[in-house]
């Protein structure tokens, strides 16, 4: 709760730091304000209750998701530079306008109410809307942008259709009333089932699960890198903690009537995903299909829904984030000193050569490619781990199976990096990579290793 | 405690190989032979420690919540190839000391890293920590092959790393499965589970396992990838590749399918073997067309491998025995021979059987120790090949005497190519290319050596490899009675 409290102060500080004439100090003050958020986030921990007339709900799998959320802010935030080589930027409102939406993510993962899950959801992608277009004189942005803003109100539209006819079936928004609710009917409803299916959908929408994805490869590759990052990152997580939580509270009782949707979903996720990937020249639109591969295999932890599903998706959200931010930062370092058109070349073909000209940067993408494909020793393989291992629990080995054979496809398309790195000529021009990048990039695949070694962490917290 | 020291030395050996970047080739060099020497020392250490005390283990908790341990332990098998590990890196290193290579330090950091998988996975007694580090050996290994590589190494280490990898995740989702069956992650206390699931489940867990490890040695039809990886592969990767990477797979065989597939391996062993061995037959007949001497000894160490599968899989103590001996008897020969290759190829810059021919006359050292480790390959009494080979064929020719026929043609084949390959390169006129053979000296002896005296110790004295595996050969055995 603090942390929302916090960020919309901040946030709208920041709007006002925004005119005092140098831009200087917004990314340092920015980075601090996240980090206050995320102290006063552990206010909370172990002190499990509610807030706001019973709307939102702290316990510490939601705080765990709402560190994540905020830490990965910091990330990326840091990554962005203070936007001061780009004249025309607007640092301030783009400042205030991420701490708004991690404020919104935050809300999605500590929610105890429809309504206060509908805000987040809005607070998120509004300002998401925004910054997608920031770039106003890119055109592929301002297409992304209205594509996004069109099929993103169109989803919250079915999410909240969904929502109603839920309210007109239990007289609740409240989830645990809703499971109070389906607890005591024998004969639900027709629009109780309308309802649930309708949220789903609006829900995984968000994430980007096929086949509500073909938003995400136009999204990502118009918007600009590092609000592709930011996206990418913090609203999977906060999405997939706002879906755990409505299934595991509200809908556990209802498993057999769900999860065949979400089994389906999973499914076409992991297909469409890996299978589209492989044929990608962008770099940036092959990460996009990536991101809903991986949404497919944060889904197998839904269908696998037990009492460690959250550990799983937690730790799943962060492996992903981890090496997501790794990738693309190194996208953005390399890309930025090599344009095409004058926009950065974003081709899997810029990073040719990139060990001879920076080794540090070419094992950070080493990392976090095989981290995304599962390897051993990173992350990923751990994520992969534990959510295969939920599925199996259920007896869904044929699901394990597809998801493997989809991990084998992975391993293609997240090697053509590598190999383009290591094992292709460079064009000899050299890389000038700023001493912050090398400190977040450091971070992460330090994360990915450690997680990769020492894959307790995350359950030993909670 | 001092099994924990192997996996840490070559550990930090590495890392600080990676931190150190800018250092010299040669300082590079040597902080490897050091660390690598060291940990051979560490090995040797263990073994005292094992005449003491049979029984060593260590266990820390590694995730708790679901039972997973990381849990090393050392029985007589794992002990002689933790043994034959700690060996040969040292050799394989000593092997590029007149070489210099680009990146030296990442390269060497890369060869301790394999090191450390590699002792992983013989000491494991986890099935998740086998599975971690089976895996992680093949990382450093494939960045090896791939960027110190010949010019096709990049598509054809990538085929190596997508097809194994491939291989591995059948070996997760049987490892998932049983896991959730047997709500432990102990492999011996798996065996028990394993025993007592219907004949349809052990029988697809058993080609779950065997797709893992078929294509990790590689057995027939998953060899597509081996012959062009170890040719286009640096020499020290290619060592790494044959003489330990692949015997991981084997070991694989005896720890993981053995035990976790009992009535899989009774119900589908015959038709196994009788696809490694027509295996066998095909990688001897390729071998003797090949003109490529680096290809001709790939083509060699898959048609010895398959005979170590079908040893396995026969499941009997003669068959178990032979496979083990012969494991450290290829690794041995493998690195052997590639290092010699790698000889001829740096003095001619040839590896093409018509170009080469009268070296001997030049080289009287290194014919010599060419012939030993040839022998030994070739499976001649008194050298190690022939104790291996003899208790294979014994153990195949036990459970199937047909199979056992055609299993020995080996030995005839074996020689067929060997001697082709011995003919061609070292006797006969020497020409232009050879005429200026230099003779091996220095660290080139310094590798031979000791893997000629092992070639022949073994051969004359295998009673001590036979006797430190039997207890813990036996003990599989009895697991799947």
């Amino acid at each position: 709760m603090y942390p929302i409290i916090a960020l919309s102060i901040t946030g709208l500080v920041t709007l006002f730091l925004g005119f005092i004439p140098t831009k200087k100090h917004l990314l340092p003050a920015t980075l601090l304000f996240i980090l206050v958020a995320f102290a006063v986030n552990f206010l909370d921990w172990n002190k499990p209750g509610f807030y706001f007339y019973e709307m939102l709900e702290v316990n510490n799998m939601g705080l765990l998701f709402s560190a994540i959320i905020l830490l990965t802010g910091a990330l990326v935030m840091a990554l962005s530079g203070g936007f001061l080589d780009d004249e025309h930027a607007q640092p301030a409102e783009y400042y205030a306008l991420v701490q708004f939406s991690l404020a919104g993510a935050i809300m999605m993962a500590t929610y105890s109410n429809l309504l206060m899950l509908f805000i987040g959801i809005e607070i998120l992608s509004v300002a998401l809307y925004v910054l997608t277009g920031s770039d106003k004189r890119n055109i592929r942005g301002n297409e992304a942008a209205i594509k996004y803003f069109l099929m993103g109100s169109f989803a919250t539209g079915i999410l909240l259709f969904g929502i109603a006819m839920f309210f007109g079936a239990s007289n609740s928004f409240d989830i645990y009333d809703m499971a109070a609710y389906i607890n005591q009917t024998n004969d639900a409803p027709i629009y109780l089932w309308i309802g649930i299916t309708f949220m789903l959908i609006g829900l995984l929408f968000k994430v980007s699960a096929a086949p509500f994805h073909f938003w995400t490869p136009d999204v990502y590759e118009g918007a600009p890198t590092i609000f592709t990052t930011f996206m990418s990152t913090v609203v999977k997580t906060a999405g997939f903690a706002a879906i755990y939580k409505i299934l595991d509270v509200a809908f556990s009782q209802v498993y057999t009537f769900w999860w065949v949707m979400v089994v389906g979903m999973t499914v076409l996720s992991l297909f469409i995903g890996n299978i589209t990937a492989v044929y990608q020249q962008s770099f940036k639109r092959m990460l996009a299909y990536s991101s809903i591969s991986h949404a497919g295999y944060l889904l197998m932890a839904v269908v696998g829904f037990s009492k460690q599903s959250d550990a799983s998706i937690a730790f799943y959200s962060i492996a992903y984030t981890l090496a997501t931010i790794s990738a693309f930062g190194v996208l953005m370092a390399v890309s930025k000193d090599n344009l095409v058109n004058g926009r950065p070349d974003e081709r899997i073909s810029v990073l040719n050569g990139l060990a001879k000209k920076d080794g540090f940067l070419a094992f950070v993408l080493a990392v976090s490619m095989l981290s995304l494909a599962g390897i051993p020793l990173t992350a990923g393989f751990w994520g992969k781990f534990f959510v295969f291992s939920d599925v199996a629990h259920k007896g869904y080995i044929w699901l394990m199976l597809v998801a493997i054979l989809m991990s084998a496809v992975g391993i293609y398309y997240y090697f053509k990096p590598i190999i383009a790195a290591y094992m292709k000529e460079s064009d000899g021009n050299t890389i000038q990579v700023r001493p912050i990048y090398k400190l977040i990039l450091g971070l992460t695949t330090i994360g990915t290793i450690l997680f990769g070694i020492l894959p307790n962490i995350v359950r030993g917290i909670l | 405690m001092l099994m924990l020291l192997l996996l840490l030395l070559p550990l930090i050996g590495g890392i600080a190989l990676f931190l150190l970047k800018g250092i010299s080739s040669s300082l590079a060099k040597n902080i490897t032979l050091g660390v690598s020497l060291l940990t051979f020392l560490g090995g040797l250490l263990v073994y005292r420690q094992y005449q003491a005390t049979p029984s060593l283990e260590i266990k820390y908790g590694w995730i708790p919540s679901l039972a997973i341990n990381f849990h090393l332990g050392l029985d007589g098998i794992s002990l002689l190839l933790v043994l034959l590990t700690t060996f040969l890196v040292p050799l394989i290193v000593l092997s590029t000391f007149r070489q210099t290579y680009a990146n030296a330090s990442v390269f060497y950091a890369l060869i301790l890293l394999t090191e450390v998988a590699l002792i992983g996975v013989f000491t494991a007694k986890d099935i998740f920590l086998f599975y971690f580090f089976f895996e992680a050996a093949l990382v450093p290994v494939y960045f090896l092959a791939a960027v110190w590589g010949g010019k096709n190494a990049a598509s054809v280490t990538f085929k190596m790393f997508v097809y194994t990898i491939f291989g591995s995740l059948f070996l997760l989702v049987a490892i998932i499965y049983l896991y959730m069956q047997g709500q432990t992650a102990n492999i011996q206390e798996l065996a028990v589970t394993a025993k007592a699931l219907p004949t349809t489940t052990q029988g697809l867990l058993f080609w779950a396992f065997l797709v893992a490890f078929a294509i990790k040695m590689p057995i027939l039809p998953f060899h597509s990838w081996q012959p062009a990886a170890y040719s286009e592969s640096p020499t020290p990767a290619t060592m790494l590749l044959s003489g330990l990477l692949s015997k991981m797979g084997v070991y694989g065989l005896i720890r993981i399918l053995l035990p976790l597939a009992p009535l899989g391996v009774s119900t589908y062993a015959t038709f196994t073997m009788a696809f490694s061995i027509a295996g066998l037959i095909y990688g001897s007949v390729l071998a003797i067309q090949q003109n490529n001497i680096k290809r001709l000894i790939a083509y060699s160490s898959f048609a010895h491998v398959g005979l170590m599968a079908a040893g396995i899989l026969t499941g009997n103590l003669s068959g178990l025995q032979g496979a083990l001996i012969q494991m450290i008897a290829h690794a041995v020969n493998a690195v052997g021979l590639f290092f010699i290759v790698k000889i001829i190829y740096d003095r001619t810059g040839t590896r093409d059987l018509a170009a080469l021919g009268g070296i001997t006359q030049k080289t009287p050292a290194l014919s010599i120790y060419f012939m030993v480790i040839l022998l030994g390959s070739v499976a001649l009494p008194l050298t190690n090949g022939f104790v291996g080979e003899f208790l294979l064929l014994k153990g195949i020719y036990d459970y199937n005497a047909w199979l056992g026929a055609i299993a020995g043609l080996t030995i005839i084949l074996g020689a067929v190519y060997m001697l082709r390959l011995m003919q061609r390169s070292m006797f006969g006129e020497s020409n232009e290319v050879t005429a200026k053979f230099e003779d091996v000296k220095g660290s080139e002896v310094a590798v031979l050596l000791p893997i000629t005296l092992i070639v022949l110790a073994m051969g004359i004295f295998p009673n001590f490899f036979l006797q430190l595996t039997e207890p813990a050969a036996q003990t599989i055995l009895d697991l799947i009675k």
